[in-house]
């Protein structure tokens, strides 16, 4: 008798050990899950302190994954999605803010800075190779 | 009444320090040498004081002394005793504290190498450390002693250290950052000494760059500690989030860079001086700026301390004096500093000014984005937000371009390289890195994007090892000999140069060859995962010193054969009734395994996050070979021998 | 011309320091709504009370506030009884009753007594991310033409009734 009840609980633990565990989200393909992860860490959680949607554990950043995972499964296209985001949340959801003139200078800025160092630098190069002339001369 | 000492002792601290910021200058200006020699010993005694006062409060926490306010916020009597010590600086009145005693520490290693200095440099430069300093302990004073009293209700326990803060990561991390932070203003010290006696040769920037590069150590040290840190105790397995207080670390690290080489260029040929000195202004600045942005609570970040406007405007006073003073300074006084020497195109000289170029290009690239949303926000425009994906998208492509040129300038040589022979080793090196980088992309299916990275990698270490090569084996002695003969100074460099590529291939190979999932996991399940399998063993219930948790068991095998056991947390502090996660890790030189627990779903199950993390130790291993190389240039010989006269 | 070169870090810093200042004080965690001078987002949500179903034709024709609580909120309990004093003013406020249980919510508001009108049920919290909430207590002001006007987040009190309450016409 007990042989067999320790045999039984053998098959149990064998077929525990078998039992798959299911994703908590699941996506029609892989693009999509890719589409997921992509715009939860695109989108800031609107109440926390500075987290993207991926990695809060708030509750609104919750209903919020679950909210996109349900638009990208009915087919919404990314920009759908950021938009109604934004037109409940504002721009402040979006951690690469949308091109437009006020933020011409955010996106500009770093091109600017290499163009005017690349300047410089030809500026100074330039003017130090009049020297030498002068030098050699 | 112990606390009264340390409070006590603040103030003759500052006493000090106000005499230390006047009698040498004074004395500088009437040539006075009696007045000259009182720096070093008043950096002594304000020193002394700021440690009295430290060690007094260390001793309030380590005697759970909670009529002191500081205290009773911070610790609580269950509190493990090595947290109770670096819950010392775990709020914002400590840790100010902590960088004043770190600034003095400074000072006063200054001090002790005064000999080497000038006579009437050397305490010009103390003196405006103690300005410094003076600034930093008023501000302490007057704003945030942490020796506020609550009497006479003396809570019975502590409020706790924020259990974000309860970790070995911890109580390393901030010392180390301060070390960098406050280090550059033995940098900036040297720099406002040089305007001041317009004393700017090139014995000034070899008395600066061991003191520099010694910073730069310490806050690579620093931010690499952080950013491991953030990675297993966030719970959420990033390493840098482009968080706001992240970058005020960062930018002062660019612009230490960016100053690190100009010295270089600066001692080696007498060119580049008011850029220099300007550089060393600069990176200070973004360390007080950083304190600034941290303390003020103008930002909002997982790591700001809490807010309070008062502090906000002595910060940004001490802000403007400082950096407002020193920079009214350089206007008037840089136009007399002259480089006399020229250069070549391809001389190494370019090529560092190149490299100074782009990574000012990447610091207000950051300064940019981290400082946008608040400019955004006082122009009336609403609030955005400027986060990874920005930063990402405009600062990768900069960074990649000044590695490629990191791997050039060391094959040049001063004054000017043959270009055909540059240029022959660079497209020896091009070719071979992009075949390299090719075969291995296409072998692990990685994307062009990698393949662009790895070939940039695998050129710069090309590059370097071929520079250390044609350095050996020149000549006639053995290829040993040569290579011991070479300057700890090159080796420094080399290392940090290596260093840099092991994290870019870290940074890159975990963001293209990581896994994750989160899963629904009830105990006895399993799943299979990036070619490991994950079975959930079960929770149990572990009982910490101040807190209780669910501690999860997943042990992880591959084909089979058992790898570890994982034990990830979700941990409840019951004094400040803060819920926290620990993630349970196993690392591992080219992957590691990390799992966290997300919250309790119906029945046993648990929502347990899975990640498998591509060579994410490369990123700060790549950090602890740049801080080594860092440490060993500011030990080269060089700098060791006394400085005689100034021979400009 | 290379003088004044010289002094444009300073120029720069000292705009720096002008934004720093300006900036100072203000808080970072407030956060204007999207949603003002837009009128409030078609719904239809079942009454806490009666179970019946409503939409948009059910709200208030005047000014009103629109409250978002929970019983699961500590600060909603804290601003409960403001609310209430207000309700007795005469403010007409519409709950809604954000990602909570039913029974629990009729058994709060019988206890602690009804400052609303009208108690929809916003169970999945669907309707709070329409309205862009973010959690409880929220609370809206809707004008007469049924726009909304304000947004405030978090307890509800005297000190910040009186700065705020010029909107409700």
């Amino acid at each position: 008798m007990r042989m067999i009840n320790s045999f039984l609980v053998m098959i149990a633990l064998l077929a525990s050990s078998c039992i798959l565990s299911e994703p908590l989200m699941t996506f029609s393909s892989s693009l999509n899950q890719t589409r997921f992860q992509s715009l939860t860490q695109e989108l800031r959680c609107p109440k926390c302190q500075n987290q993207d949607l991926a990695d809060s554990q708030s509750g609104i950043a919750k209903d919020l994954r679950t909210q996109i995972h349900f638009m990208i499964e009915q087919g919404k296209t990314d920009q759908e999605i950021v938009d109604y985001m934004v037109a409940r949340y504002g721009n402040f959801v979006l951690y690469r803010p949308k091109y437009s003139a006020v933020t011409s200078v955010l996106w500009m800025g770093p091109v600017a800075f290499l163009v005017i160092g690349l300047m410089v630098f030809v500026f100074v190069v330039c003017r130090n190779k009049k020297r030498r002339m002068g030098e050699t001369s | 009444m112990i606390p009264e000492i340390g409070h006590f002792a603040l103030i003759l601290a500052l006493f000090f320090s106000l005499c230390l910021a006047v009698v040498p200058l004074i004395g500088y200006w009437q040539k006075n040498p009696t007045l000259l020699y009182t720096a070093r010993p008043l950096t002594f005694l304000m020193s002394f004081f700021v440690l009295v006062s430290f060690l007094v409060l260390a001793f309030a926490f380590m005697t759970d002394d909670f009529s002191v306010m500081y205290v009773s916020q911070n610790s609580n009597s269950h509190l493990p005793i090595w947290y109770k010590f670096s819950a010392i600086w775990g709020g914002h009145e400590g840790s100010l504290l902590l960088w004043v005693l770190i600034l003095s520490g400074w000072s006063s290693a200054v001090a002790l190498k005064i000999h080497t200095l000038p006579k009437d440099v050397g305490p010009v430069v103390l003196s405006v450390l103690g300005i410094v300093s003076l600034g930093f302990l008023s501000f302490m004073l007057f704003t945030s002693s942490p020796f506020v009293r609550l009497m006479p209700e003396i809570p019975t326990d502590g409020r706790d250290l924020n259990p974000l803060l309860q970790d070995i990561g911890l109580i390393i991390h901030p010392p180390m950052l301060y070390m960098g932070y406050v280090g550059f203003s033995v940098a900036f010290a040297f720099a406002i000494a040089a305007l001041i006696t317009g004393n700017l040769n090139s014995s000034w920037a070899r008395w600066t760059r061991p003191w520099t590069s010694l910073s730069w150590a310490f806050l690579t040290l620093g931010i690499t500690l952080g950013s491991w840190w953030a990675y297993y105790e966030l719970g959420w397995g990033g390493w840098w989030f482009w968080d706001p207080v992240e970058n005020a670390s960062f930018m002062p690290w660019l612009a230490g860079t960016a100053l690190v080489h100009s010295l270089a260029v600066t001692e080696k040929r007498g060119v580049f001086k008011s850029w220099t000195v300007l550089l060393a202004i600069f990176t200070f600045s973004l360390s007080l700026l950083g304190t600034f942005l941290v303390r003020s609570g103008v930002l909002t970040s997982v790591h700001a301390f809490a807010a309070d406007p008062t502090r906000g405007i002595y910060i940004l006073a001490l802000l403007i004096v400082l950096i407002g003073g020193s920079l009214l300074l350089y206007g008037f006084r840089a136009g007399q500093v002259r480089g006399s020497a020229t250069f070549g195109m391809t001389g190494r000289e370019a090529w560092l000014l190149l490299n100074n170029i782009l990574l000012t290009v990447l610091t207000l690239t950051v300064l940019l984005g981290t400082l946008y949303p608040l400019i955004f926000e006082v122009l009336g425009l609403g609030r955005i937000s400027v986060g990874a994906p920005y930063f990402n998208t405009v600062f990768s492509p900069i960074a990649l371009l000044l590695i490629v040129f990191m791997a050039v300038g060391p094959l040049s040589k001063w004054h000017k390289t043959k270009a055909s022979v540059l240029l022959k080793a660079c497209l020896f090196a091009a070719l071979l890195s992009i075949v390299l980088a090719g075969a291995v992309s296409y072998v692990n299916s990685l994307g062009s994007l990698a393949w662009l990275t790895l070939s940039v990698a695998f050129w710069a270490v090309l590059l370097t090892f071929k520079d250390w090569f044609d350095k050996v084996s020149a000549g006639t002695k053995g290829i040993i000999p040569r290579a011991r003969q070479l300057p700890r100074n090159y080796y420094g460099m080399m290392l940090a140069h290596l260093g840099m590529v092991v994290t870019l291939i870290g940074i890159l190979l975990v963001s293209t060859s990581s896994y994750e999932s989160t899963l629904k996991l009830s105990p006895g399940e399993s799943v299979s995962f990036a070619g490991y399998e994950f079975h959930f063993d079960g929770i149990s219930h572990v009982e910490g010193p101040n807190y209780i948790a669910d501690s999860g068991e997943i042990s992880v095998s591959k084909q089979g054969r058992f790898v570890t056991l994982l034990t990830p947390e979700k941990r409840f502090y019951s004094a400040s009734r803060q819920v926290m996660t620990e993630a349970g890790l196993d690392a591992g030189f080219t992957r590691d395994l990390y799992v966290s627990l997300g919250e309790k779903l119906e029945g046993d199950a648990w929502s347990v996050r899975i990640y498998v993390k591509a060579f994410v130790r490369w990123i700060w291993l790549g950090g602890l070979m740049m801080m080594c190389g860092g440490l060993l240039s500011a030990l080269d010989k060089r700098y060791s021998t006394k400085v005689r006269g100034n021979n400009a | 011309m290379r003088k004044w070169v010289l002094f444009l870090p300073l120029i720069v810093f000292i705009g720096l320091g002008i934004v720093l200042y300006k900036q100072l004080g203000a808080n970072p965690e407030y956060m204007p709504s999207a949603l003002i001078g837009k009128p409030v987002p078609d719904f239809t949500l079942v009454t806490l009370q009666a179970d019946k179903v409503l939409d948009q034709s059910s709200l208030p024709k005047s000014a009103y506030l629109l409250n978002f609580w929970a019983t699961w909120c500590p600060t909603c309990e804290e601003e409960h009884a403001y609310l209430n004093q207000l309700a007795n003013q005469g403010v007409p406020i519409v709950g809604i009753d954000y990602k909570d249980d039913q029974k629990k919510a009729q058994q709060w508001l019988s206890i602690k007594s009804n400052p609303y009108q009208l108690v929809l049920m916003d169970e999945l919290g669907k309707f709070g991310v329409d309205m862009g909430v973010t959690g409880a207590p929220e609370t809206f002001i809707v004008n007469t033409k049924g726009i909304i006007v304000y947004r405030y987040q978090g307890a509800m009190d005297d000190v910040v009734w009186q700065k705020i309450k010029g909107y409700l016409q």
